[in-house]
């Protein structure tokens, strides 16, 4: 039982950390979505490019840490249901 | 004081993570799970958003391909002397919803600028008494020589008609977006 309540505390913490790097890179995003959007208007289009391929690797970044959580609950929810056993 | 979990689901309620039902998954009815559940949401939204991002990062790499990509036709726009000096007409180029203004400044000098303030889109308007180009929206003014920022909201310059002079014809043959200075 205090087992399960440390693994548990161990894995939200692990989310958290999860969430608190999603959010940084969302606040990186939303800059370089700003950025991009006043080069583009300012007339260059240079920047369209590199702003799109590094929005790409943030997206995925945040896609690979959404899985971690997603992970992360199924862990919790295997390991929870073989104690109970 | 949790509930005891059940170990059993009846097969009718349909499957989601090993014997869980789908529904279960989503409402937890224990606490320690639902820690999980709201968390895991809040990463499902905060991903989506990363993705709207993304999207609007490739609507920009999208717009700039077509726009270095866009021809200009030419385009007869108005005759030599059609208007007075300091007069002005205003034509559509090079789409029939791009509003532009020719100015005749001169006796022989025309220019002729999109119409768009480059702030919020509103239409500007020739000043003859102060000689240059004005937003009414936010007082926003552009030199009549070559559409620059002279004051205002708006940091980047008009877009200008290149024009030429074909006999009595003025044509319009491109558009010249400058580059505002970085």
């Amino acid at each position: 039982m205090n087992g399960t309540r440390i693994s548990q505390t161990r894995g939200l913490t692990a989310i958290d950390g999860a969430m608190a790097l999603i959010v940084l890179l969302l606040v990186v995003q939303m800059w370089l979505l700003s950025a991009t959007l006043d080069a583009y208007l300012a007339g260059h289009d240079d920047a369209a490019l590199p702003g799109a391929v590094i929005s790409d690797v943030l997206f995925l970044a945040c896609g690979g840490l959404y899985l971690f959580v997603i992970r992360q609950e199924k862990l919790r929810r295997v390991s929870g249901a073989s104690e109970e056993t | 004081m949790e509930p005891e979990k059940p170990t059993e689901t009846s097969p009718e309620q349909g499957s989601g993570t090993g014997d869980r039902p789908l529904w279960r998954e989503e409402f937890s009815i224990y606490k320690a799970d639902e820690r999980y559940v709201s968390r895991r949401q809040l990463t499902k939204f905060l991903t989506l958003t990363s993705l709207a991002m993304f999207a609007g990062n490739a609507w920009i790499l999208v717009k700039s391909w077509f726009r270095s990509r866009v021809s200009y036709s030419e385009r007869a726009i108005a005759r030599a002397g059609e208007i007075p000096v300091d007069g002005v007409k205003l034509f559509e180029y090079p789409g029939t919803e791009d509003q532009c203004i020719l100015v005749r400044t001169g006796e022989d000098r025309y220019v002729a600028f999109s119409q768009k303030c480059t702030h919020l889109s509103c239409a500007v308007y020739y000043s003859a008494a102060h000689h240059r180009i004005e937003c009414p929206c936010h007082e926003g003014y552009f030199s009549i020589e070559d559409g620059s920022v002279l004051q205002g909201p708006p940091t980047r310059p008009l877009p200008r008609v290149i024009l030429e002079r074909r006999g009595v014809d003025l044509v319009a043959i491109r558009m010249e977006v400058e580059k505002e200075a970085r």
